[in-house]
């Protein structure tokens, strides 16, 4: 077996044992917390034989190791079971607001990402100088906004200055892409003004650490232009640390982004897991939970599958 | 005199358009000379001439609603459900914006002598959105789900009073544990939504009998509605379609309004009231209900158990000053009981209660208090501005000598452990349809919700007997005393009712003031129409 296969294929089980382990504790978490899932659909009404017979009926009563390889089991085969506050289908209910987490969270990736990493290589030809100044000087002043006032802000300039956009993006089945776009605007707009400088400097302090070696006065010798240096020569080395800080951010994109998904309306997965965590609802945020560790962990691999590709230290171990 | 007439035409043209309140016509109107009677007459012909326009969409923003929502009756129990339940669901009757009944399914309703025995007749062809036609069994077969403790019903508290329900042909018989002169109203609570065959199979089917039917049901984020082609009363439900959208955060609602993405908002924010009065193509609506804030004290624990000290808190809370900051001048200072003009029977009797700084030290005196702190425990979430609302509560206490201190809690599980639980603390009540469903949800020596411990035979004795008197004058005198006890002895400090403070777009026609309810009583998208 080619070794960097062989590497790809030990992460990638070494992902899917992280994801079982999650799972175990994710269970045991919520196995810890006061009171059970009957106590919690009958509220004030639980009377101890109205308890009882709800336990019997949900199988509350087995040992907790047979009821975590049920669920798990039925995590495996896509049950999530229903959710006890309204007795929706969670697969179902979470079906379509992953699609729109994703949604959001791509549409601000594809700008984000490229855009971070254009800004992050003028500031580093131009570091010191004007340019970078202002770059880092905008990009910090937007990551330091909060979320919400950021939010604010944006809903403001576009909806009411100059009326282009709708302040509420909620999007749903039977829309068309444009709308959709259209729709999700906003939120795209403050996502990236959130994200954007975090990944920005990475690539820029990366691009500068591999600006100090040899090789790079080697190419400045050669008479190559500062743009193809650092474009052809120290970009290449400074992949590793730039793609690991961008799925940070992309993770943080899809499971961090309650607040503004709170502000817009939008019909994703954070606001769904706050209210059923309100609720003590807890197959739902069991559920949700899994998902997004696993959102997590897989862009982790990701992030250490392509550093391992573009290092050929790591391509090529001895 | 020429130009008087022209105004008055304009004024009576703004009325038509619906660019005017009752109040701003008659203030403006008889300072032209026009006598206060006529005036208000003019105003009644010229909000009826305008014609409810048919057709479009009408969307609403809302407040209150949560992923966690369902279509289920008996689960209702926030702003959305009840609007969107209002919008699919129809009851045997329900309240009147003026507070009198109005016959929705039942058509006609009697009683024996002494209240015990109800007759409903079911009015006959009113179909239901799949078909089907609604009968006199699916109403026994309705309320006899919500008696069933697993249907977790919010209207449990009432259909347990009944002991016997029977359907022949179109009429239902309720006979009562004992006499309830008002249960024709507690027939229109919000839970008691009449569902083919009571909704046993599926409760949150959300099919019934009224103006719209569900199409797209996506808890906490949107739900639309169409039509209901066969809807039984021809003046209600003028637009073709209607869309509840569901936008918690307070400046998107508020945006999405101001930019004609909804029509109706409900819970505009005092704060920027007078700030959106001057956005054009927006109307603010500010509504005196039922609702009201409160501060309760247990009764049966010290030092609250001592009616000196209760009476010396009283004293030392300024109601104006609340009305003003907390609720931005929309509302209405309390009484320390929980009734107010918006109720039927209600008799205005009481000297207002204000902010008496040496009385509230006398009191306190009396009481014998050793001078520990006296602790308020509240959280945002009590009510808006319940945090600032204790602490000026605290200001004012510690003016006139009284030890009072705000303990801040955290929103999450304030309801479970700190409200009926701690002995003194932050609250709020939405008001109920009458004055005895108010009274006996929290009031009476037994209630579950009794959230003040308060207990009072005589006070019991007299809701008790009001039950089953159906003379309205004796009722109404009989609710007067209770008040009175509950003022001077209750653990309730009551220093404000709040308003419903409501965003209405321009293009809404048919808008009406409605004390029973937020949004107009839950109704305003079947109620109103657009006129654009």
């Amino acid at each position: 077996m080619h070794p960097i296969l062989k590497l790809v294929v030990q992460r990638i089980a070494l992902g899917l044992l992280l994801l079982l382990a999650v799972s175990a504790l994710i269970f045991l978490g919520v196995e810890a917390l006061p009171g059970d899932t009957a106590q919690a659909i009958l509220g004030q009404q639980a009377t101890p034989e109205a308890l009882a017979n709800l336990r019997e009926k949900m199988g509350l009563n087995e040992p907790p190791l047979t009821r975590y390889f049920q669920w798990l089991g039925g995590v495996l085969t896509g049950d999530l079971g229903t959710a006890l506050t309204n007795g929706a289908d969670i697969a179902t209910s979470i079906g379509q607001r992953l699609g729109n987490t994703l949604f959001l969270a791509g549409c601000a990736a594809v700008i984000a990402v490229p855009l971070a990493i254009l800004l992050g290589l003028i500031a580093a030809r131009y570091a010191g100088k004007w340019p970078d100044k202002v770059i880092s000087g905008i990009t910090l002043t937007t990551i330091s906004l909060p979320e919400f006032v950021a939010a604010y802000f944006v809903i403001y300039l576009l909806t009411q200055l100059i009326p282009i956009f709708q302040p509420v993006a909620m999007v749903f089945p039977g829309m068309s892409f444009w709308a959709k776009l259209n729709a999700i605007a906003l939120p795209v707009v403050v996502l990236v003004l959130v994200v954007l400088a975090h990944m920005m400097r990475m690539t820029r302090a990366a691009i500068l650490n591999v600006m100090q070696s040899a090789y790079i006065e080697t190419a400045e010798l050669k008479g190559l232009s500062p743009m193809t240096i650092i474009w052809k020569h120290a970009f290449p080395n400074a992949i590793a640390p730039v793609v690991s800080v961008v799925m940070l951010n992309l993770a943080y994109l899809v499971v961090g982004v309650v607040v503004v998904e709170v502000v817009f309306g939008y019909n994703a997965l954070g606001q769904y897991l706050v209210d059923h965590v309100t609720k003590r609802d807890l197959p739902v945020v069991q559920a949700v939970g899994l998902i997004f560790a696993a959102v997590y962990i897989f862009l982790n691999m990701l992030a250490d599958v392509i550093g391992i590709l573009a290092n050929p230290r790591l391509r090529h171990p001895k | 005199m020429d130009d008087k007439h022209k105004q008055l035409d304009w004024m009576v043209a703004q009325a038509k358009a619906g660019r005017m309140t009752r109040r701003e016509f008659v203030g403006r109107t008889t300072a032209l000379g026009v006598s206060a009677g006529l005036a208000s007459a003019l105003f009644g012909k010229a909000a009826m001439a305008q014609e409810a326009k048919k057709g479009g969409v009408i969307r609403l923003g809302m407040q209150g609603g949560s992923s966690t929502d369902s279509l289920d009756p008996a689960l209702a129990a926030s702003e959305v459900p009840f609007q969107v339940n209002m919008t699919w669901g129809e009851m045997l009757c329900d309240v009147k914006p003026d507070g009198t009944l109005d016959l929705r399914i039942a058509e006609e309703i009697s009683s024996n002598a002494d209240a015990t025995e109800w007759k409903f007749k079911i009015r006959q062809g009113v179909e239901y959105h799949g078909g089907g036609t609604v009968t006199a069994d699916d109403v026994v077969a309705t309320l006899k789900r919500h008696t069933d403790e697993s249907a977790q019903s919010g209207a449990l508290g009432i259909v347990q009073g009944i002991s016997e329900m029977t359907a022949e042909g179109d009429m239902v018989t309720l006979k009562l544990n004992a006499a309830n002169a008002d249960l024709p109203f507690l027939m229109g609570d919000y839970h008691l939504i009449i569902q083919p065959g009571g909704g046993v199979d599926n409760p949150a089917a959300g099919i019934g009998a009224g103006p719209y039917s569900v199409v797209v049901n996506e808890p906490g984020v949107r739900l639309t509605f169409k039509k209901h082609a066969n809807y039984f009363d021809s003046t209600i439900g003028h637009a073709d379609e209607v869309e509840i959208l569901i936008i918690n955060d307070n400046t998107a609602r508020t945006a999405a309004l101001q930019s004609g993405q909804i029509h109706m908002m409900n819970r505009v924010d005092p704060k920027i009231v007078e700030l959106l009065k001057g956005v054009p193509g927006v109307q603010i609506k500010s509504v005196a209900g039922r609702g009201h804030y409160v501060f309760i004290m247990h009764c049966d624990k010290a030092p609250f158990d001592n009616n000196d000290m209760r009476m010396a808190l009283k004293h030392a809370i300024n109601r104006g000053e609340m009305v003003e900051k907390i609720l931005g001048g929309l509302g209405t200072p309390g009484n320390d009981f929980p009734i107010n003009a918006a109720y039927p029977l209600f008799e205005d009797k009481f000297e207002q209660r204000e902010y008496d700084a040496a009385k509230a030290a006398e009191y306190y005196a009396k009481s014998g208090h050793d001078g520990s702190p006296i602790v308020l425990a509240t959280a945002p979430g009590a009510f808006p501005g319940a945090v600032d609302a204790a602490n000026l509560f605290a200001a004012s206490a510690n003016a006139a000598g009284i030890p009072l201190q705000v303990k801040l809690e955290p929103d999450d599980g304030y309801w479970s452990n700190v409200w009926n639980v701690a002995p003194f603390c932050a609250s709020y009540w939405g008001g109920r349809p009458v004055q005895d469903q108010m009274y006996t949800t929290a009031y009476l020596s037994t209630a579950e919700w009794n959230d003040t411990k308060f207990k009072n035979a005589k006070f019991d004795e007299l809701l008790l007997a009001a039950r089953g008197e159906l003379d309205a004058a004796k009722r109404s005198g009989m609710y007067t005393e209770m008040a009175q006890i509950l003022r001077d002895e209750g653990g309730l400090i009551l220093p404000m009712f709040n308003d419903f403070v409501s965003g209405v777009s321009d293009v809404i026609g048919g808008w009406e003031d409605d004390p029973n309810g937020e949004l107009m009583n839950g109704r305003a998208q079947v109620r109103c129409w657009l006129n654009a």
